[in-house]
């Protein structure tokens, strides 16, 4: 495998405090790499200095190419999909706008087309409310709208902050499920942030953990689950 | 002289028809306002004196031989052009800056407007041509040829607007910016673009309100001073969160103000009725008769 982001000597900033220390590591062509970590390690903040929603410096190459100096924009509409904390739901719009807005940069029509009926699959309950203000949605149903979302930009890179958010458990699974059916028939690659460290680490084949903005481990993700100290602070067992 | 009840009636239904006519010019005018508060929460106070210069840029165009019509497009396509400048040169580097700091922006822009249209065409009043002049339209006699057509033209300026926000994707994208500036930024939309798409409708949209206006306050580098007060106040009436609701405000201060100077307060003092409707409405009903309550919780 070959990886589709490297990055390196990731550092980032919020205003004149620095957030992340010379954070290193890979998501691999069509592989879930996951970041795990306490609150307020820098999991979030890994992610809003991908999209450049925050200043960072460093390498950060995608498919091999530079994108640390690119606009918010810029590395969107090169793949990047950042399902945000707080999922970005435009309230005010209706599902299928939120869905269109996803699509917005694309020019192939009849792609598009299809495209909305592939999430419809995976999520009919969005199909049903199409039309239906997104604010009114339930949480649940606004993290899928966000997938969706994303996934109508047909990405090379999915970033998923914390799916898992305020969501009862078993909506949790039928999330993580179709993630995981994504990634298996689409080979899209995903970098995902999760509390829930052993959801996470089912999903992923790599795994990064960041303690106050530093890579404190980082390897395959059956390393991570089988190391004593992460089992005991961040699966709990 | 006593008159009768016929006339009476007949002069009531002239002053709401002129009500009406001036009220589409401040309906745009409103839209015009809305449209870059909805993306900012600012009131462009210049909006008044862009539209004013516009419609000079037409008279010009006019004044050298151009049919109105052509003289008309060219104004707005300019107008867009320059909505669209100002907001990347003028406007832009204050985008972080405190409220205030904007809000001294617009006023010196609006001051700067006029004393260029005064220093350009000079302070005098003049003439503005309409296209619409003939026999009043429909056999009636409550509203002149340029009045039905200025109401006319505001309310295909409505519709096109509705449309062009309702099913364009790019419509879509100036809402989704105006929303969610991050969320937009993430699915590629280039939000500072957007606001400056805005500006530039906003431009244009005054522009033709302005040349609506002009041909019944006649034209002079303080026309639109007076326009721009009602059209806040129809915004404020409105909603002034709510594009339609704001433009039906613009109606309904036209025909207020037109009732209220011609019966009740004399057109001497007709301005203060649209000081004393923001005032009203800020004091009962401050998100407007169709705004969104906005509950903040704490």
């Amino acid at each position: 495998m070959s990886a589709l982001l490297e990055v390196s000597g990731l550092d980032a900033y919020y205003g004149p405090i620095q957030a992340l220390f010379g954070l290193d590591f890979v998501v691999e062509e069509g592989g879930v790499t996951a970041l795990l970590g306490a609150n307020g390690a820098g999991k979030t903040t890994t992610l809003r200095a991908l999209s450049g929603l925050i200043r960072r410096q460093g390498d950060i190459r995608l498919g091999g190419r530079a994108i640390v100096g690119l606009s918010t924009e810029a590395v969107a509409r090169l793949g990047v999909a950042h399902v945000p904390d707080g999922r970005g739901t435009f309230t005010d719009l209706t599902v299928e706008e939120n869905l269109r807005l996803g699509a917005y940069v694309r020019r192939d029509r009849a792609e598009v087309r299809r495209d909305f009926d592939r999430v419809f699959g995976y999520f009919p309950r969005l199909a049903e409310r199409r039309k239906q203000q997104a604010g009114t949605l339930s949480g649940g149903e606004q993290q899928m709208l966000a997938i969706s979302r994303a996934l109508l930009m047909r990405p090379k890179l999915l970033m998923l902050d914390e799916p898992s958010f305020g969501l009862a458990p078993m909506i949790v699974q039928e999330i993580f499920r179709i993630l995981a059916a994504i990634n298996r028939d689409e080979g899209v690659s995903m970098l995902i942030v999760e509390q829930n460290a052993s959801l996470a680490l089912d999903l992923a084949d790599h795994a990064v953990l960041i303690e106050t903005g530093r890579a404190a481990m980082s390897g395959a993700a059956h390393m991570l689950r089988a190391d004593d100290a992460v089992r005991r602070a961040y699966l709990g067992y | 002289m006593p008159s009768s009840g016929a006339s009476r009636v007949n002069e009531f239904l002239h002053q709401l028809a002129s009500g009406l006519a001036l009220g589409g010019v401040y309906a745009i005018m409103a839209l015009a306002l809305v449209m870059i508060y909805q993306a900012t929460q600012l009131v462009n106070f210049a909006q008044g004196e862009m539209a004013m210069f516009s419609t000079y840029f037409a008279w010009k165009l006019t004044d050298l031989g151009w049919p109105y019509w052509r003289a008309f497009a060219v104004t707005v396509v300019v107008s867009f052009l320059g909505g669209i400048a100002l907001e990347r040169i003028v406007v832009r580097p204050f985008a972080k800056a405190p409220v205030l700091a904007s809000v001294i922006v617009f006023i010196g822009l609006s001051l700067i407007f006029n004393a260029l249209a005064g220093w350009l065409y000079g302070y005098s009043t003049t003439d503005f041509p309409t296209p619409f002049d003939g026999r009043p339209w429909f056999g009636q006699r409550y509203m002149s040829a340029h009045e039905s057509g200025s109401v006319l033209v505001s309310l295909v300026v409505l519709a096109l607007v509705w449309a062009f926000f309702r099913f364009t994707p790019l419509g879509l994208a100036m809402r989704a910016a105006a929303q969610n500036p991050t969320s937009s930024r993430l699915v590629g939309i280039r939000v500072g673009w957007m606001l400056a798409i805005g500006w530039g409708l906003a431009a244009a949209i005054g522009a033709i309100a302005g040349m609506m206006a002009a041909p019944i306050v006649y034209l002079d580098p303080n026309m639109m001073a007076g326009i721009l007060l009602y059209a806040f106040a129809g915004a404020v009436l409105g909603g002034i969160d709510n594009p339609f609701g704001a433009a039906f405000g613009g109606f309904a201060v036209g025909v207020v103000e037109n009732l209220m100077g011609a019966y009740v307060v004399g057109s001497e003092v007709k301005l203060s009725v649209a000081l004393a409707i923001i005032v009203g409405v800020l004091v009962w009903r401050p998100s407007g008769l169709f705004g969104r309550r906005i509950v903040a919780r704490v």
